[in-house]
């Protein structure tokens, strides 16, 4: 390689440096989008019905519950993933809303200086309805302040988006644990909850901040729509999409959902009386304490159990909860069982698999 | 979220009451009383409701 080649590449990496640290100063971690890229789906990669997360972080929210959410391989160049919604249901009524909604966290936003630095939106999407939709913000604590930009599409056509959002007059965001600032990928709202043109500024309502919808996604069976390379970053400067590895991704998305997989064994209790039963159940810290799902209680196939110290069923499985639940840690709770050892070690055995989930989303 | 039945669980260890045990989008989840959690803050908002209310601890 001559040395007039190596000068010209040199040349070409500084030129993207300087992109990249005028949209913020950062050169990782720039983007705010934990899975941007939609490749952790730990809940599976397929789910129907309202409040469902078909990539981690990312919610459906609907006024009709056949809408399917799912992780699909179809993505534009450079990327492996999208979020596919496909509207099961169609609605045509006043309350008839389709969204996909993404919360930020108060503490990912503390470098943001909100009062005279903008935000840069960039993502890849597709429908298969042309037509023009809306992505809104909100920011999420002292006065709720909006703000929305609409896109247009054709049809089935991977289309990039890129947005810069104003600084927010919103001065009281705290910078903690709960939601900062909540995205909100609008593919139709009702023009009744709409006042009728958008304005270019953040706004105390969702409804002045946003235009109605040309097209109704809602009532149009079997509509899809698709998004990926979803980054958000300080700054008036779009930059390419930050790749990060999956363990990185799958690290973060678990500080809001975690499902742990248990064959057989999952810890060891103790029993203190005949009826009931304890133990330690550790998982990845939280944002906050996590509401706890647990296999169906029994000695059945997939079901869950205490046991006595000699490994036998209890004449009777009763009830199993999580208890004591904090950042860190909980306690899985039997009660109501008959046939326990008191005072004894006690195992919680899981007859085959399955999954215990630990969610903190916000 | 669809909320059908919210009840305070006492502790078998020590009788205090951490948690809520509700069904929600038809399936049954321990839900921590802390104000960060959304499923609480969701109960809460259920409870509201006239015919609703949060069972006490049995």
């Amino acid at each position: 390689m001559s040395l007039a080649r190596d000068i010209a590449d040199l040349g070409a990496v500084t030129s993207r440096l300087d992109t990249v640290g005028a949209s913020s100063g950062a050169l990782s971690n720039r983007n705010l989008i934990i899975n941007g890229a939609m490749e952790v789906a730990q809940r599976g990669t397929s789910q129907t019905g309202v409040n469902k997360y078909g990539v981690d972080r990312f919610i459906t929210q609907s006024s009709n519950a056949s809408i399917v959410s799912a992780q699909v391989s179809d993505a534009p160049d450079g990327f492996s993933h999208s979020l596919k919604l496909t509207n099961g249901g169609t609605d045509t009524g006043t309350g008839a809303y389709r969204e996909v909604k993404y919360a930020v966290e108060g503490y990912d936003l503390a470098h943001w200086q909100k009062d005279t630095q903008s935000l840069t939106m960039s993502f890849w999407v597709k429908s298969s309805l042309a037509g023009t939709y809306q992505v809104a913000f909100r920011t999420d604590s002292g006065t709720d302040y909006w703000y929305s930009f609409a896109y247009t599409v054709s049809a089935n056509t991977w289309t990039f988006v890129t947005h810069v959002i104003p600084p927010s007059p919103n001065s009281t965001l705290s910078s903690d644990n709960l939601s900062g600032l909540s995205i909100f990928f609008v593919q139709y709202y009702p023009d009744n909850w709409i006042s009728g043109a958008a304005t270019t500024n953040w706004e105390t309502s969702s409804a002045t901040s946003m235009a109605t919808f040309p097209q109704h996604w809602a009532n149009t069976a079997n509509a899809t729509w698709q998004l990926t390379g979803c980054q958000l970053e300080l700054g008036d400067k779009g930059t390419d999409f930050e790749h990060r590895s999956y363990a990185d991704e799958l690290q973060k998305c678990k500080r809001y959902f975690e499902s742990k997989s248990f064959t057989t064994f999952v810890e060891i209790g103790y029993s203190n009386g005949t009826t009931s039963a304890h133990c330690i159940l550790p998982y990845l810290e939280k944002r906050a304490a996590p509401t706890v799902t647990l296999p169906t209680a029994g000695t059945g196939t997939n079901e869950l159990t205490f046991r006595t110290p000699t490994g036998a069923n209890p004449s009777t499985t009763g009830s199993n909860t999580a208890y004591d639940l904090t950042t860190t840690q909980g306690r899985i709770q039997g009660g109501s069982y008959a046939g326990l050892t008191a005072g004894g070690l006690s195992t919680l055995y899981l007859n085959g698999t399955a999954n215990v989930t630990f969610d903190s989303e916000l | 979220m669809n909320i059908t039945s919210a009840q305070y669980l006492k502790s078998e260890f020590d009788g205090s009451i951490s948690t809520i045990k509700a069904t929600i989008d038809e399936q049954e989840m321990s839900v921590p009383i802390d104000t960060g959690n959304r499923h609480y803050a969701a109960v809460l908002e259920w409870a509201k409701e006239d015919s609703n209310e949060i069972a006490e601890a049995d």
